[in-house]
């Protein structure tokens, strides 16, 4: 049990995605969950046992440890990962529940369903329009919320995205001010920035993909538009060719009388 | 055998569940058990390492530790998260027993054997209450082990063999403290879930038990 089960849900929503979805897919399980779980966690592995205070009071490496670090940036990136990915769960959630219609209609033996069998409602791709479109819609939305939140999250609780090599510590039971140092700093502002740097990618993504899905909504609004003004005179062209057509066939066959009487 | 065996046990059960049901799955999945193996298992792991007393009397540490953590909170998170998920299993041996029974008999018994109706209605509402019970008996036992769902960054202890009252600091209280108060609001929104669930399904029968009277009495 690990980040390989949310894989299997998420790509199951890959189907469903538009290009722009699948690319975010494919940027947030290799550049964000496989970064952090082959790198970044052996990373910040020994983060509390490495971290050293110029002190040999027993408490005051825990306390200043505590003061600096409340959450551990590997765990908040745990938690981001897991925020980000949950709305593409709406998304699964609403395409199950559109299946589960689909074939409810074709136990029913209902005449308006489409389809012939179960195993081509399972292996059907939905477009994303009508309820599917606000739904996915809506968890792009909700997406580029928690990145922001989060990103901001970081540069709040830790004032920055660097990790300094040495923090000054007050905090009782340190009889004094107490120089802290941090293990590998130069790593960990590293991958930080890696990991802020991808988030942005990924946030850019989103945007474009919200963009991309609001110009098309746009533009079959205005198709459907343009087609109901457009066929009323396409009927009325319609209807002079069949009476064009008529009169050719009554004279014709007026033509043919007249020949058989004479 | 690992939490595995839990996924595969949550998705088997989706099959069988209304709309919240699933919800709750994906809740538990998502948000307790992912968060679980991904972020806060790493944060205990070294509890005991990192618990420091002040004073070099040998006995202290461990004494003092054992008083103050008798089950530690990871655990006793991954106790709560089996007992959560197991009463579901009971809706699966129900539906399991219909089939069977229908394959013994070689005939068509029930509508539909994964329906919610009838008996498997009964199970799957005790399901529902169990799971309810279990989340809150845990949350009642976090609260009063630890007295709430703060964790403090120094406790004082004075059992033997501590020579007196000793200052002992627990290590990563504040990440310790936020996962808790998720696992607190995760199972909260369980317990809403269920009981909305609950009172969908109570609702839903007592309405059609209410109609098919009518019925009949018309006739």
């Amino acid at each position: 049990m690990d980040w390989g089960a949310l894989q299997t849900i998420l790509g199951g929503v890959n189907k469903h995605s538009t290009s722009i979805g699948k690319i975010w897919l494919t940027v947030l399980f290799i550049f964000r969950i496989m970064i952090l779980v082959v790198a970044a966690e052996r990373v910040w592995g020994d983060e509390q046992d490495d971290f050293v205070c110029n002190t040999l009071q027993p408490g005051c490496k825990n306390v200043c440890y505590d003061h600096f670090f409340p959450i551990s940036h590997i765990r908040l990136w745990a938690l981001q990962l897991i925020f980000v990915s949950t709305p593409a769960l709406l998304v699964a959630m609403h395409v199950a529940y559109r299946r589960h219609e689909k074939k409810r209609q074709l136990r029913k033996g209902d005449k308006k369903c489409e389809y012939k069998d179960i195993e081509e409602i399972r292996s059907q791709r939905f477009h994303i329009e009508g309820s599917l479109w606000w739904t996915y819609a809506s968890s792009i939305f909700f997406r580029l919320i928690f990145e922001a939140v989060f990103m901001y999250a970081f540069y709040y609780m830790y004032d920055g995205y660097q990790m300094p090599r040495l923090m000054k510590c007050s905090a009782w039971p340190c009889p004094n001010t107490v120089d802290c140092f941090v293990s590998r700093p130069t790593e960990k502002t590293v991958f930080t920035i890696f990991m802020i740097a991808v988030s942005s990618i990924c946030i850019l993504l989103n945007v474009a993909e919200l963009c991309y899905l609001l110009t098309k909504f746009f533009l079959r609004r205005s198709k459907k538009a343009g087609n109901s003004k457009q066929q009323p005179n396409h009927e009325n062209k319609e209807e002079t060719k069949q009476n064009e057509m008529n009169e050719l066939i009554s004279d014709s066959c007026q033509n043919t009388v007249i020949g058989f009487s004479s | 055998m690992s939490w595995g065996f839990l996924r595969d046990l949550l998705s088997g059960v989706n099959e069988y569940s209304t709309g919240t049901g699933r919800m709750w799955a994906a809740v538990v999945f998502v948000f307790r058990l992912l968060v679980y193996v991904a972020a806060a298992e790493n944060i205990w792991r070294y509890e005991h390492d990192e618990f420091e007393c002040n004073i070099k009397q040998p006995g202290c540490e461990n004494v003092c530790f054992d008083h103050f953590f008798p089950v530690s909170h990871i655990r006793l998170w991954a106790l709560q998260l089996i007992m959560v998920s197991t009463p579901s299993i009971l809706v699966v041996f129900h539906v399991a027993y219909r089939e069977n029974r229908e394959k013994h008999h070689n005939q068509k018994l029930y509508r539909n054997p994964r329906e919610i109706d009838g008996g498997l209605l009964c199970t799957y509402l005790i399901s529902l209450i169990l799971k309810t019970g279990f989340e809150i008996i845990f949350l009642v036992l976090f609260y009063k082990l630890y007295n709430g769902f703060k964790i403090p960054r120094l406790v004082k202890c004075d059992i033997r063999p501590c020579p007196s009252t000793v200052d002992c600091y627990i290590s990563k209280p504040t990440e310790k403290m936020i996962f808790l108060c998720f696992l607190v609001a995760t199972s909260c929104l369980c317990i809403i879930l269920n009981l909305s669930e609950l009172s969908y399904l109570v609702f839903k029968y007592s309405v059609k038990c209410y109609l098919k009277r009518d019925t009949k009495k018309q006739q």
